[in-house]
């Protein structure tokens, strides 16, 4: 796969101008970046969510691919339903193109949480598909309320930060080592930032047999309470600070650490992703010193159990 | 948008990709970014353009014809989030006040 300049200059853009994501969002460069790494006649899939909420607004549609909408909890069910649908068609002669990569799209919510169980489904039947979830650490679209992927001490509208509570006090789930458990080809883990990391890791899963399933990492300036021109200097700090690693998970078992977490030497301190944000101000007051603490001992415990994974002493 | 009932297409799908485009999201925009070229890696040697890829709106519009390159932003879809000023980095790219 190619990554050079001049051909991502060549490639069409999946995505137009015009959408109305808020500003600053990372999600459309996520798309942009997906785009230069697509092979062929691709049909996306898209769950409920800020993505599909705002670049489809009837009607108008910013996607120059095929694309189809379903609900929150469903969306691998769909993109499951659409890859045998075509074999169907296929076999009884009534498709014209050789092969469409189907990829289902969702937001961390109708991923970690809400479409979990049609994603563990999918996974199950073996189907040929990519899943990426764009994980922005709440529900933004509806509201900023906390999921599944939210981080310790991150404050949503339904984890308020204050005397009594340091925001949310649970930890984040660990997507991409659950999707792994269900022993697929390939699992890797992305973010913007390292656009060319993203575009062969995007591209390896497309061509693997099987399913595969991306987690990318989003930066949200609105719901995050950051400046809109942080986003990508946020998706850059959550790789150097350990939040969210780098790495590829191959047949379940084989942990692979990508380049750009490979190559660092240390761990920058949570703190200089958490001081660009709002969210996590109220962590920055004394009374919640210990508890930040807490945060930091998690992140460096997971990295130093996934340092081990990927055999890196 | 005022269609009649039988001029929408079958299951209120949008048959023209794209067509987002009709909508200038430009007027958005608090802060407009402001382009110096001295320093820019892309119309000096054509590498870097992370503006370019970063770009949540498709707002920066560069092209290359016979070893010549240009580079200008599409101020119709801007909405000024300052992820190209912030990532430059030779800093040529300035956020001024509308």
């Amino acid at each position: 796969m190619s990554v050079k300049l001049k051909d991502m200059i060549q490639s069409p853009q999946i995505m137009s101008s015009g959408h109305r994501m808020c500003a600053g969002c990372a999600a459309p460069p996520i798309i942009k970046i997906m785009g230069f790494a697509l092979r062929g006649p691709t049909i996306i899939c898209n769950a409920t969510g800020c993505l599909e909420v705002a670049t489809t607004i009837y009607p108008q549609t910013a996607w120059r691919i095929p694309w189809i909408h379903v609900a929150f909890e469903n969306v691998a069910a769909v993109a499951s339903g659409i890859v045998e649908g075509i074999n169907a068609m296929k076999e009884k002669g009534r498709y014209k193109h050789e092969h469409v990569d189907v990829i289902a799209i969702g937001g961390d919510g109708g991923t970690f949480d809400i479409g979990f169980g049609s994603l563990s489904g999918a996974l199950e039947r073996g189907h040929d598909f990519v899943y990426m979830v764009y994980d922005n650490g709440a529900y933004q679209n509806t509201g900023i309320q906390r999921s599944g992927a939210t981080l310790p001490g991150q404050e949503t509208t339904t984890s308020w930060a204050g005397k009594a509570e340091p925001g949310k006090r649970e930890r984040k789930k660990p997507i991409a080592e659950i999707v792994a458990a269900h022993r697929i080809p390939y699992v890797a883990t992305v973010d913007p930032f390292h656009y060319r990391d993203f575009i062969t890791k995007f591209r390896k899963a497309l061509e693997v047999e099987g399913p595969a399933f991306i987690h990318a990492f989003s930066p949200c300036p609105r719901g995050w309470r950051s400046e809109s021109s942080k986003s990508m200097e946020l998706a850059k700090l959550a790789v150097e600070t350990g939040i969210h690693p780098l790495y590829e998970i191959i047949n379940g078992d084989e942990y692979i650490m990508s380049a750009p977490s490979k190559n660092l030497t240390e761990l920058k301190p949570v703190d200089e992703y958490m001081k660009l944000q709002g969210q996590f101000k109220h962590l920055f007051s004394p009374q919640w010193e210990d508890f930040r603490k807490q945060v930091q001992e998690q992140v460096t415990a997971d990295w130093e159990r996934l340092k081990k994974k990927c055999g890196i002493a | 948008m005022s269609k009649k009932f039988n001029e929408i297409p079958m299951g209120g799908n949008i048959l023209e990709p794209g067509s987002a485009m009709q909508y200038k999201t430009g007027g958005w925009r608090a802060e407009r970014p402001k382009h110096t070229p001295d320093d820019c890696l892309w119309l000096k040697n054509g590498t870097c353009l992370l503006c370019w890829i970063f770009c949540p709106d498709n707002a920066v519009k560069i092209a290359e014809k016979d070893g010549k390159r240009t580079y200008a932003f599409d101020y119709d879809y801007c909405k000024g989030c300052g992820i190209c000023a912030n990532e430059c980095p030779n800093s040529c790219i300035e956020m001024e006040s509308e």
